[in-house]
């Protein structure tokens, strides 16, 4: 068994894992023996698929195009999913792949432009779901802190509009609130590692047997596209949501909630 | 060529507001329902009704705040729609029933009104809605509830309004904050600008009215010109709670 590869007697062995906290489970009467023999299965399952999918698309002898389609499904789903958590904003999935198009347009533009990092089907496909993934979870919260914050402020911005404001400028408390509260968690993470946890990338790549030093290397470079990745996009979210709550003559639109139930 | 225009509604001095079946559906609430009225462009116009009447929603609408659902508004002969919002807004000003106090300083409250104005003027506003010009660098978040008040009048002030609307200004006061700011807005009106005072007491009513509107259930019940007609009238007498008079609260 070569540096940092697993077989399959590996993966076998590994389930005596499970096989221990099943055990434990059963032991202690917890009932959850089933739940989790179906959850590793499950995962099994999709992680293969998964791995099946990617082996295709970030062949090297396959055009790298394959890997960008993939890019703009995972982009077109992200959308999706920011839309679904705040169903009552309208026009929200066109905002929010326009701006996971900016912030990957301007990150991967720099990891892949500059040539941080070598353009092809095994970076681009990992490198782009991992900038997603994050700016999509800053997005959903950046805008469900935007209509929070607009609703808890309901008499400073009805008495801005009153005074002759635009909409933006109503807004602009809340969209600064909302951007530092979607922004610090990312901020915090990125100064407490190697200090608290080691993170994902760099914990994969030492696994595999690469050298720690060239570990950190390419962990850095993750953190802090993905760093950029979130502030690009919650900005460009931010800036993007008070034509959405306001109306053409600067009057909000009192979202009642912000999720359907 | 069209022939010259011979409806008599349309004088050399239209009304300050004209609403032509004026309906509003708020969250499926009829508000406002086929309200006609005109409204003129002077002195102190009180509205009335008991809660929930629809008259937040019609002073709302005159500086588009709220729009209408169906029906027509003009201002000073203007379609309301047709003009730039942001123009009127600051044209016909609003004070809203609870004070508004922003983050900061008197000053900087101010300044969110008119940013390039400076301490002199700032001041000189303070003088007009009756505050002292020393505030101006007093935290905004100790003031007490009447100088809020007067602090949002200020700040609507230096927008240069045309005209003021006040939706129950005074209902948080005491009676004396409440006297004092009554008579800063009647100098104001004596000063040419019109005014639209929401309000739910009869004493206040007294003291302010040169012509009142009475609203209920969304529709306009009663409209008097004469303050004089008050006394004898059952619907004000029905509408408005007599225990509010002697302005103790």
């Amino acid at each position: 068994m070569g540096r940092g590869d697993v077989g399959a007697l590996g993966v076998a062995l590994s389930l005596l894992l499970v096989a221990a906290a099943v055990a434990l489970s059963r032991w202690q009467g917890l009932r959850l023996e089933a739940s989790m023999l179906w959850s590793v299965l499950r995962a099994m399952v999709q992680l293969l698929l998964v791995g099946a999918a990617l082996t295709l698309v970030i062949d090297p002898d396959r055009p790298i195009l394959a890997s960008w389609a993939w890019v703009v499904g995972m982009l077109a789903y992200a959308g999706d999913v920011v839309r679904r958590r705040a169903p009552r904003i309208p026009r929200l999935w066109r905002l929010a792949v326009g701006a996971f198009g900016v912030t990957s347009a301007i990150s991967l533009g720099v990891v892949f432009g500059l040539g941080v990092l070598p353009h092809e089907g095994r970076t681009v496909v990992p490198l782009a779901g991992l900038m997603i993934g994050n700016a999509m979870n800053a997005s959903v919260l950046v805008t469900r802190r935007v209509v929070e914050d607009l609703r808890d402020r309901r008499a400073e911005v009805e008495a801005r509009i009153a005074l002759g404001h635009t909409a933006r400028e109503a807004a602009h408390p809340s969209l600064v609130t909302a951007l530092r509260t979607a922004l610090i968690p990312q901020i915090e993470t990125t100064r407490a590692v190697g200090l608290v946890f080691l993170p994902g990338a760099m914990t994969g790549l030492i696994l595999a047997g690469v050298h720690p030093v060239d570990a950190v290397l390419v962990q850095a470079v993750v953190m802090f596209l993905v760093l950029g990745a979130a502030a690009t996009n919650a900005t460009v979210m931010a800036l993007g949501l008070p034509p959405r709550l306001f109306t053409a003559d600067h009057r909000p639109i009192w979202l009642v909630r912000t999720t359907e139930h | 060529m069209s022939a010259p225009d011979q409806d008599a509604e349309v004088p050399d001095h239209p009304p300050l507001f004209r609403f032509d079946a004026v309906t509003v559906d708020l969250d499926g609430v009829r508000a406002l329902d086929g309200v006609s009225l005109s409204l003129p462009d002077h002195g102190v116009t009180v509205v009335v009704g008991p809660s929930g009447s629809g008259k937040s929603t019609l002073l709302r609408l005159c500086n588009r705040l709220e729009a209408p659902t169906t029906g027509h508004i003009a201002y000073r002969g203007q379609s309301l729609h047709a003009l730039d919002p942001r123009r009127l807004r600051r044209e016909v000003g609003m004070v809203f029933q609870r004070p508004v106090v922003f983050p900061g300083t008197v000053r900087d409250n101010l300044l969110i009104a008119a940013p390039d104005r400076d301490d002199d003027a700032l001041a000189a506003t303070l003088v007009r809605a009756a505050l002292d010009p020393a505030l101006l660098d007093r935290d905004a978040s100790g003031l007490s509830g009447g100088e809020a008040q007067r602090l949002g009048l200020a700040r609507t002030l230096l927008t240069a309004p045309l005209v003021l609307l006040l939706d129950e200004p005074t209902s948080a006061l005491d009676a004396t904050p409440k006297r004092d700011f009554e008579r800063t807005v009647l100098e104001l009106s004596e000063q040419g600008t019109p005014v639209l005072w929401v309000s739910h007491e009869l004493a206040q009513v007294h003291r302010m009215t040169d012509r009142l509107v009475v609203l209920e259930q969304g529709r306009v019940v009663l409209l008097l010109d004469d303050p004089a007609d008050l006394d004898d009238d059952p619907v004000v007498s029905r509408l408005l709670a007599p225990e509010a008079d002697d302005g103790s609260r």
